[in-house]
């Protein structure tokens, strides 16, 4: 049975007067993806702080579970040159943290061979290996990616869904995410939700896997591990981002959750 | 050929050198140093309040740059200027406020130039009571934290989504440099403090790979460069905060100069 594990109800954020995000309310579950969408600006990883509790809403309320642990892969870690460390290092976020659970979190991710290596010069799909090795160190009931394909070339996203997929699935832990891309389908999530500002849409990802179009376009092999979500939006914006009435087609399953999910 | 007071100067700035390690490998990492010269700065002002008041100067260092931490820390708060811009205004308006300060007080026996550059003559055994329990209390807290002070070195969002408690570690670390700072004022001088923290743990740096390794190994060369400036003080009778910057220097200089294999 999965139960909720976060709740966000009429959640507020505003910068020095302009606001970032308008009355979100969603709630997390336990073993079930969830991917935040949106374009640059839109208020994701602004989202996403405050579900860490790096950001406090101006208005609306958080709700965590009791002792809550959560596994945050940053969207880019910057990590001084002047500062000696090696990959190993890094992972060793305590002083009593055995070196196997360490060789295994490695192993999870496939990077037992970068151990030794310093952490200056990783690639960009090695850098989120390794933090998503150190997340996973702690154990967490929920993992917080904040746009975890970037700077990654399109095999490696592919396998890094694939990985947080199987993570998941070995796991039963949750997963919060962000992607800004909309055209790279996702077959690694069970919920979508869409944002601008406030939330335009949210619903499952369609499967397309057996569109015969798409296969054609992806190939077989590809179509396995990927779906698109069905994109209609209830409503449309303007230049400015204000929200107009749907021009096109009504939303039909924007507050279906996918089979995952069941609840 | 040894006098008390040589080794009493040697004492207290292998004391503080071993303590400016680990320190001075932070403010390096976390881009401080401009931090550090300002916290130095505000020293003297804490000399001038100290004599006006007849407390331990110490205490009125100390005091000086815990002020001068929080004023920072306040004014952080508002976003006409840069943190940069704040601290150069902090750091010459204490130092001039010191000056001032010091030249309102009648007694002419006060030697400027010693709170300035460091003064051989300066350590007694009291002063090395100060750098032996404030050393070890620096110590302690660095060993007890470290785990901590490291994540958040390395992320400070990480570290906070991690449970460190980010903003007391911080204030943490600058309470420790403040003492540092007091300390080490009466050998290096008020305006040489900083090269005592930076110089040391960016020799150490291509030699580490790891950060343990870089802070120990501070604390080494900084003891070599503060023995070795300190016995030149003497045998040359130079001044004794020059020398031991310029002996920092020199190892500095034949650390980078020294051909290796390229590492990260």
């Amino acid at each position: 049975m999965n139960t909720d594990i976060v709740r966000l109800e009429q959640v507020n954020i505003s910068f020095s007067g302009k606001e970032v995000v308008k009355n979100v309310s969603f709630n997390l579950h336990t073993n079930c993806i969830t991917t935040l969408i949106g374009p640059n600006g839109a208020g994701k990883t602004t989202l996403v702080k405050t579900v860490l509790g790096l950001i406090k809403p101006d208005s609306g309320s958080v709700w965590l579970k009791d002792e809550l642990v959560i596994g945050y892969v940053p969207q880019k870690l910057h990590i001084d040159s002047t500062f000696p460390l090696t990959v190993q290092r890094f992972l060793q976020i305590s002083r009593d943290l055995p070196s196997t659970a360490i060789a295994d979190a490695v192993a999870s991710v496939n990077i037992s061979d970068l151990l030794k290596s310093s952490i200056h010069g990783l690639s960009g799909g090695e850098m989120q290996r390794v933090l998503l090795a150190r997340a996973l160190l702690r154990n967490p009931h929920l993992l917080v990616l904040d746009e975890p394909v970037q700077g990654v070339d399109i095999n490696g996203q592919i396998e890094l869904y694939q990985l947080i997929s199987d993570i998941r699935k070995q796991r039963g832990c949750s997963v919060l995410m962000i992607s800004h891309d909309l055209h790279l389908v996702m077959s690694a999530t069970d919920h979508v939700i869409c944002m601008n500002q406030h939330i335009c849409c949210s619903g499952h990802p369609e499967k397309i896997t057996s569109d015969p179009s798409y296969i054609d376009l992806f190939g077989a092999a590809s179509a396995k591990t990927m779906a698109l979500y069905a994109h209609h939006h209830n409503h449309d914006h303007n230049l400015h981002g204000d929200v107009l009435p749907a021009t096109l087609s009504e939303a039909e399953d924007s507050q279906q959750h996918g089979q995952e999910c069941n609840h | 050929m040894f006098y008390d007071f040589l080794i009493y100067a040697l004492l207290g700035g292998v004391g503080v050198a071993v303590v400016a390690g680990p320190l001075g490998s932070f403010v390096v990492w976390r881009r401080m140093s401009y931090f550090g010269d300002s916290l130095a700065h505000s020293a003297l002002l804490g000399v001038a309040i100290g004599i006006f008041f007849e407390i331990n100067l110490n205490i009125a260092i100390i005091f000086c740059a815990l002020l001068l931490a929080l004023l920072l820390v306040a004014m952080q708060k508002q976003h006409f200027i840069a943190t940069d811009t704040l601290l150069g205004i902090m750091a010459h308006s204490s130092l001039s406020l010191g000056l001032v300060t010091i030249s309102f007080i009648d007694d002419a026996r006060i030697d400027l130039m010693a709170f300035l550059f460091g003064d051989l003559l300066a350590i007694l055994p009291e002063d090395l009571l100060w750098i032996l329990f404030g050393g070890l209390l620096v110590l302690s807290v660095l060993y007890y934290y470290w785990p901590q002070m490291i994540a958040m070195t390395i992320n400070e969002e990480l570290a906070a989504v991690e449970g460190v408690p980010v903003a007391k570690m911080r204030l943490l670390l600058m309470l420790m440099i403040a003492l540092v700072i007091a300390v080490a004022m009466k050998i290096v001088g008020v305006l040489l403090i900083t090269s005592l923290l930076i110089i040391p743990a960016a020799s150490a740096r291509p030699l580490s790979r790891s950060p343990e390794k870089m802070a120990l190994l501070a604390s080494l060369l900084g003891c070599a460069a503060v023995v070795i400036g300190l016995l030149a003080s003497f045998e040359f009778d130079t001044p004794a905060g020059p020398s031991v910057v310029v002996a920092a220097m020199a190892i500095f200089m034949s650390i980078y100069l020294w051909p290796r294999k390229a590492s990260r």
